[in-house]
């Protein structure tokens, strides 16, 4: 329960028709992009201004209670899932694009501003390369909190390549501006720091990104192959070759027929695996590499091709891979998603071993796939309303996570930690590490109030901050040494 | 000499050892200075001289180079040049080309100084700054910790990103023993589009006009010396002169003198070597690509020459002859033009940064005492050097 007092304050700061204590109300926020994790929050605050965040932040502060902060709600690891007994601040309200300095190629915005709106306000000369599946709904807070990435990171990079300056309120109600427009600000790198701290480290109310501009030439081309191996040996073939494609993208069989169920992009259902490869540069380099791609193509032993001869072909080649995680509903009424990353040589056999692990389990799994840069997600089909389904589902989920671990590579691409997968942390990283990342959390919230119980396994105390060396009496006095 | 002046050396070799060289020094509360190549050794505040002297030079191994997933993992006080060379035999590099870190400039600065420095050259222009390659960081602390961040995977956003905190920070959290750095592929073939004008405007118009393109060179950058100006931009790839004729356009449509130029390796290589000075002072200027006449003017000003990324707003600026008054001077005239932009001076006469804040503003400067604090409880790593006197 939030004391009444507090609830008082919320009331005043951001005027009572924003402060939301029904609990019908509240359920709207008690979960996440993943459904099966839900916590009814105490109280839900809609603050309209960086003030009143920061008014808000400042009373959890004196009162000690803990709170999440929360845009969209597309995320996909329980990041924005609430604390019991504490407060949820939604920014939905702090929606609007501040400025537009395209001279500089620089967007300035409040965080609940979508994805999508950074690349429709700079368009068509620009655009905002991030671009997670989820871009026509997800915020930019939400991609600053968990570092977003999608379809076109392997050349373009991620959110904190973007990020170049931030306003935060920490956690005891202090402002930080952090960077700004102009790059290699003097000091450490906090803006770098901040980004993907999965809302642990304070809230961003103000950011600053940067765009880029259009390419002149795009050329987007499909290969069908009859094994997802093939498909992944022209991968290789294609990074072999010493191109850096704007993106490329697998779809399995069982992706491929769940999207064309819903977007009927043309996608042939009979083939084993689809690879999608999107070229951009000047219109010279784009013809120079797309007949490289086509032959490597061939040589794998693509059954069939197909490319997007105008803008329209382009969008719907992309909408069926956007719409995979929305389109798995055809082929399972549940299923659980996971974003570990894989060296990309070790596609083959990763992808064995998660074979097997279907087959052991009775349960499908669907697999889409970042190629360029070994994000894997695959899909494990079940039924929550057949007893155990679910339970046994998470646990082979769990076993494909320790699998592309054991293979050299990360619990999480780009979906964050979160609630979810905090309990991978110690396959990755030793209690030394996880005390380091305890040294942050700390220097910027010492009394753990912002998102608690995320990212890190188990949870953990701040402490005192240690003390300078002080030489002891009998040192100054020459009289004892420190060994 | 007294022999208490005199530091400690310590050159651990292993990470292990690294950790029990920083955990004693931090134990005796004795003041750490960290060197690599000692190329970038004198940048930062005058600080008091340091009592262990800890350098990179056992930990010098490529530990891992992925060809097939473009990541390697080097120790720190592995030589840049070194790197790119093992790299180059599978057409692959570091896509960072800073000052001392080709080939033939010697076994200079170290992958460790790179990052800790976060230098870079005009490679910048497309691939970032050391904190948008590195992917994982293995770094020894103060009271001993040996800890690792990241990962060794091109995506990955498990944890913290200590990686980006330590890279940049010049020391001051602890020593960086080991980092992974994403590769890209070399590119095979370059030419670039340069356009000559004294008319900062007309410079200014043309590097904007460049980077606001859709032809997307690999570097765009800029020159300015005693009334000379140049915009250069440099394409690379499977058909790079195609953009190059484009941008030569555009070059002549804001009134430069443009052409082609094939061979253009000496070009770029003078971009990187004037980022530094043995003997003036070098300020690099973090501003933004729309105001670049106003610092071209500002160095006509003060009588500097300049290079810079033209598309990014990073410039930097050599102020040359003259006596420490009149450098002293200078700087504060640079900075007082182009206020608000940060203004670092890199290198300079030690007795012209005792009389400048090298810094200047210091951003947020209480949290990043914060973290000072957290990650270097005795105070020892580099101390006084940085921001604030960090």
């Amino acid at each position: 329960m939030i004391d009444d007092r507090l609830v008082e304050r919320f009331r005043h700061i951001c005027g009572p028709e924003h402060v939301l204590t029904d609990r019908h109300e509240l359920r709207t926020y008690e979960s996440d992009g993943l459904r099966h994790y839900r916590t009814p929050a105490a109280l839900a605050v809609l603050p309209g201004s960086a003030d009143e965040v920061r008014q808000i932040v400042l009373a959890c502060h004196g009162a000690k209670v803990p709170w999440v902060a929360r845009g969209a709600g597309t995320g996909l690891s329980g990041g924005a899932i609430p604390v019991e007994d504490g407060v949820l601040v939604v920014l939905t309200r702090l929606n609007r694009i501040l400025e537009v300095d395209l001279d500089n190629q620089r967007v300035v915005v409040e965080p609940c501003v979508t994805n999508a709106a950074i690349s429709k306000a700079v368009g068509p000369t620009h655009f905002y390369p991030p671009d997670p599946s989820s871009q026509v709904v997800s915020t930019i807070g939400g991609n600053v909190a968990e570092n977003a990435g999608g379809l076109h990171c392997f050349k373009y990079g991620f959110t904190t390549n973007y990020v170049t300056g931030l306003e935060i309120v920490l956690s005891d109600g202090e402002v930080a501006t952090l960077g700004g427009k102009e790059l290699d600000w003097p000091g450490y790198d906090l803006v770098g720091t901040f980004v993907g701290s999965e809302g642990t480290l304070g809230i961003a109310t103000r950011i600053t990104l940067r765009v880029t501009p259009e390419a002149e030439g795009h050329r987007t081309m499909v290969g069908y192959f009859d094994s997802i191996e093939q498909a992944g040996q022209a991968v290789t073939d294609i990074v072999g070759a010493g191109m850096v494609p704007a993106a490329i993208e697998i779809m399995d069989k069982l992706t491929i027929e769940a999207t064309e169920n819903w977007t009927h992009a043309g996608y042939p259902v009979d083939v084993g695996a689809a690879l999608i490869v999107e070229l951009d540069g000047s219109e010279a380099e784009c013809d120079a590499r797309f007949d490289d791609v086509m032959e490597i193509y061939e040589r794998n032993g693509a059954t069939g091709t197909r490319v997007a001869e105008d803008e329209d072909e382009r969008a719907l080649i992309w909408k069926a891979r956007k719409a995979a995680f929305a389109a798995m509903g055809y082929v399972s009424p549940y299923y659980y998603v996971q974003d570990s990353v894989i060296p990309r040589t070790r596609l083959a056999e990763v992808l064995k071993r998660i074979d097997g692990l279907s087959r052991d389990y009775g349960f499908k799994v669907a697999n889409v796939f970042h190629a360029g840069d070994g994000n894997l997600h695959p899909l494990v089909c079940y039924d929550a309303r057949k007893e155990g389904e679910l339970e046994r589902a998470e646990e082979l989920s769990g076993k494909i996570v320790l699998a592309c671990v054991e293979a050299g590579g990360s619990i999480t691409g780009e979906h964050g930690v979160g609630l979810d997968k905090k309990q991978f942390m110690t396959a990755m990283f030793s209690e030394q590490d996880l005390q380091a990342f305890q040294r942050l959390r700390c220097a910027f919230d010492p009394d753990q109030l912002a998102n608690p119980g995320k990212v890190m396994p188990t949870p953990r105390l701040c402490g005192e901050v240690p003390g300078p060396y002080r030489k002891h009496p009998l040192e100054q006095a020459g009289v004892a040494e420190r060994f | 000499m007294d022999p208490a002046m005199s530091p400690r050396r310590e050159a651990p070799s292993s990470p292990d050892e690294a950790g029990e060289v920083m955990r004693a020094a931090g134990a005796e509360g004795r003041r750490v200075r960290i060197r690599g190549g000692g190329t970038k050794w004198s940048w930062g505040r005058p600080a008091e001289p340091p009592e262990v002297d800890v350098s990179t030079e056992r930990l010098d191994r490529v530990v891992e180079h992925n060809e097939g997933d473009l990541t390697a993992v080097f120790e720190a006080g592995l030589p840049f040049a070194r790197a790119q060379e093992a790299l180059a035999n599978a057409g692959q590099m570091v896509a960072l080309d800073p000052p001392f870190g080709l080939p033939g400039e010697g076994d200079r600065a170290t992958i460790g100084g790179v990052v800790a420095t976060g230098d870079s050259g005009p490679l910048r222009h497309r691939y970032g700054a050391p904190r948008d390659l590195i992917l994982g960081i293995t770094v020894a602390l103060s009271d001993g910790t040996v800890a690792r961040a990241g990962g060794k995977v091109i995506k990955n956003v498990a944890g913290y990103d200590l990686a980006k905190l330590f890279t940049g920070s010049f020391g001051t959290l602890g020593l960086i023993v080991e980092v992974v750095m994403r590769l890209h592929p070399r590119p095979p073939e370059t030419v670039t589009a340069v356009g000559v004008s004294g008319d900062p405007d007309a410079l200014g118009e043309a590097a904007s006009a460049v980077a606001h393109s859709p032809f997307g060179p690999e570097c765009l950058d800029v020159s300015w010396d005693g009334g000379h100006g140049e915009v250069m931009a440099r394409f690379v790839g499977a058909a790079p002169e195609a953009g190059a004729r484009e941008v030569v356009k555009l070059l002549e449509r804001a009134g430069l003198d443009a052409r082609l130029a094939a061979d253009d390796d000496d070009r770029w290589n003078r971009q990187r070597a004037r980022q530094r000075s043995a003997d003036g002072a070098v300020v690099r200027v973090s501003g933004l690509a729309s105001e670049l006449p106003k610092v071209l003017r500002s160095a006509r000003e003060v009588g500097a020459s300049l290079v810079g990324r033209a598309g990014l707003g990073l410039s930097w600026m050599t102020l040359g002859e003259g006596d420490v008054p009149e450098l002293v001077s200078n700087i504060e005239e640079v900075r007082r033009r182009l206020h608000p932009f940060p203004c670092v001076v890199l290198d300079a006469p030690a007795e012209v940064r005792e009389k400048v804040e090298v810094w200047g503003d210091d951003g947020a400067l209480p949290l990043m005492r914060r973290v000072k604090a957290r990650f270097d409880g005795p105070g020892v790593c580099n101390p006084g050097i940085f921001v604030g006197g960090i």
